[in-house]
């Protein structure tokens, strides 16, 4: 079972679309214990990548990654925009030259994304931040292959965890980002952040597991 | 939300605008690619290039900064948001007049993350580029569990400083050595009365009781780490000159700058109110205060609330603080 092109360019929309409609909810979140800009900067940067996706259509998935974040380098600004750049950008590297993804070349690409994220912001697990969402969803992807698991399966695991990994956020202080400046004052609130990260896994899961159209 | 703005999404874009069509001979506003605001004479031959940036909301920071004695350019960004590497390395290929670059850049994690990835392109490019962080906001404690201190009011100062020594065309190491001094120099903390609106966010950020303040905001209308029943402007002022005095710490017979702030929305006669307790206290403490800066300069949009910043002077500040500066937002002797 792989993932091709074509799914991997729905898998964008399909974020796009989510981050659309859950635009103002990031940013209440981040209204709480940042400074309410999460949703309006990642809408900001989707749409961009949306209106760039046809240009890169015919490319390889490498190209097509990569393509993605820069372009979410050069418009969502704050600190998303390197972030979510980067796990893009390392996708891409990840990536080049494919025309389809198997399992375990998606294995590969999650863990340089993630790697690549926890690289560029130097948060540690239980910070209170995307990486509190991205690395669990990748450890749960990991496990699954190494169960055997099928991919629609691993996928669903991983977006899981993600979930997971978002919900836990809540009690946490964070100690990254803009809301560590509150202190004690962030606990009780999810991170926007993780938030984000986890309809980005669910979106794949959503798309790849789901619609077995896309999925070869 | 009331506001006199046409679009949310088009604020950032036509105020830019406004100040190319206010400002012709200290500034030009390139807008075609990534949006910077430059100096009208860029590139200055053999004079190190001074960048600032940041989220717009914050005016006259940093785009009213710009001109001959402070900054070469500014990079404004969505409100509240840091701008992008393409605008920072637009910029600092805009102002490189061979002599390097220095980016100030304000601690928070978005402005640190998108400066870091222009200068590695911008060195990619061949240019010389050093950076400051700016994170002078003793609010903020405890640096290992946190992002560390946020830049706020010390930036304007630094800002002026370093353009005022970049101007005398000292080399770049020297230009960033007077900036990172500045800053170690600076301490600011601030407080709000009421909360702002983001213009495309609709209501305020967070909700103040008509009889409370918060103590310890940074410039983005975020909370602050504590809230309380308002009290009177001494109470006030003494609340956020102590922990500056305690932590660098300012000692007797210090000379200093003292820097009150406006957050947008508080008038100046506040501000001087605030200003004659802080005088009070320096003086108490035996502390000079050999320079002052009064005014809004560096805001959080319409919020009501004030920061103080001190900056130790010492004879070299001195004098570049008084240099020569023209710029929409800081003028004197030109
Ligand atoms: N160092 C970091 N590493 C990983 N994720 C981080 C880090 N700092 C912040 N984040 C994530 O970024 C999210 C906030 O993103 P947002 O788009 O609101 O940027 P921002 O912090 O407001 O940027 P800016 O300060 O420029 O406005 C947080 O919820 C958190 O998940
Ligand atoms: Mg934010």
């Amino acid at each position: 079972m792989t993932i091709s092109r074509d799914a991997v360019v729905d898998w964008i929309k399909a974020f796009a679309d989510v981050i659309a409609v859950n635009k103002d909810y990031l940013t209440e979140l981040d209204a709480a214990i940042g400074d309410a800009d999460h949703g309006a900067n990642m809408h900001r940067g989707f749409q961009a990548v949306l209106t760039k996706l046809p240009t890169v259509a015919d490319k390889d998935i490498g190209t097509l990654f990569k393509t993605v974040g820069m372009t979410l380098v050069s418009t969502v600004g704050g600190a998303a925009g390197p972030l979510y750049g980067t796990f893009f950008i390392q996708l891409g590297s990840a990536t080049t030259g494919k025309l389809e993804l198997t399992m375990a070349d998606w294995q590969a690409a999650l863990e340089a994304g993630v790697n690549g994220v926890v690289m560029r912001g130097k948060a540690n697990p239980g910070d209170k931040t995307m990486v509190d969402a991205l690395i669990p969803a990748l450890g749960a992807f990991k496990a699954a292959s190494a169960s055997n698991a099928a991919l629609p399966a691993a996928l669903r695991d991983a977006a899981q965890a993600a979930e997971q990994g978002m919900l836990a956020t809540t009690p946490w202080v964070a100690r990254k980002g803009r809301a560590s400046y509150l202190g004690e004052r962030s606990a009780g609130h999810q991170d926007p952040g993780a938030t984000s990260s986890h309809l980005l896994l669910k979106a794949a899961a959503d798309t790849w597991a789901d619609n077995s159209g896309n999925v070869g | 939300m009331k506001k006199l703005i046409n679009k949310p999404e088009d604020v950032v874009a036509e105020e830019l605008q406004g100040i190319a069509q206010a400002h012709p001979d200290l500034v030009r506003v390139s807008m075609d690619g990534p949006f910077y605001i430059v100096r009208a004479d860029a590139p200055v031959q053999g004079k190190v290039g001074v960048i600032s940036g940041g989220g717009s909301g914050h005016e006259p920071m940093h785009g009213g900064f710009v001109g001959v004695g402070m900054l070469d350019a500014a990079c404004p960004g969505a409100v509240f948001t840091s701008p992008t590497p393409d605008q920072m390395l637009e910029a600092t290929k805009a102002v490189n007049g061979g002599a390097g670059v220095l980016h100030i850049v304000k601690n928070y994690t978005g402005d640190v993350l998108n400066f870091e990835m222009a200068a590695d392109l911008a060195r990619a490019e061949g240019i010389t580029v050093e950076a400051v962080v700016i994170d002078d906001d003793v609010a903020v404690k405890d640096s290992l569990y946190t992002a560390g201190r946020r830049g706020v009011g010390a930036t304007v100062l630094a800002e002026k400083i370093t353009g005022a020594a970049a101007e005398q065309r000292r080399p770049l190491a020297e230009v960033a050595e007077i900036c990172r001094q500045v800053n170690a120099n600076g301490r600011s903390m601030g407080m709000a009365l009421t909360s702002c609106t983001v213009p495309h966010a609709g209501k305020p950020t967070f909700e103040l009781g008509e009889n409370e303040m918060e103590i310890g905001i940074g410039i983005h209308g975020e909370p602050g780490r504590t809230r309380m029943p308002l009290k009177t402007a001494a109470e006030i002022t003494e609340l956020l000159a102590t922990p500056i005095l305690d932590d660098l710490p300012f000692k007797s017979g210090d000379e200093v700058l003292a820097f009150v702030n406006g957050m947008g929305g508080t008038p100046l006669i506040e501000l001087y109110v605030v200003y004659n307790e802080l005088a009070k206290i320096c003086k108490g403490r035996g502390i000079k205060i050999a320079r002052n800066l009064i005014g809004p300069y560096i805001t959080s949009l319409e919020m009501a609330g004030c920061s103080i910043t001190l900056l130790k002077l010492n004879d070299e500040f001195t004098r570049l603080w008084d240099a020569p500066v023209k710029t929409a937002g800081l003028r004197w002797g030109l």
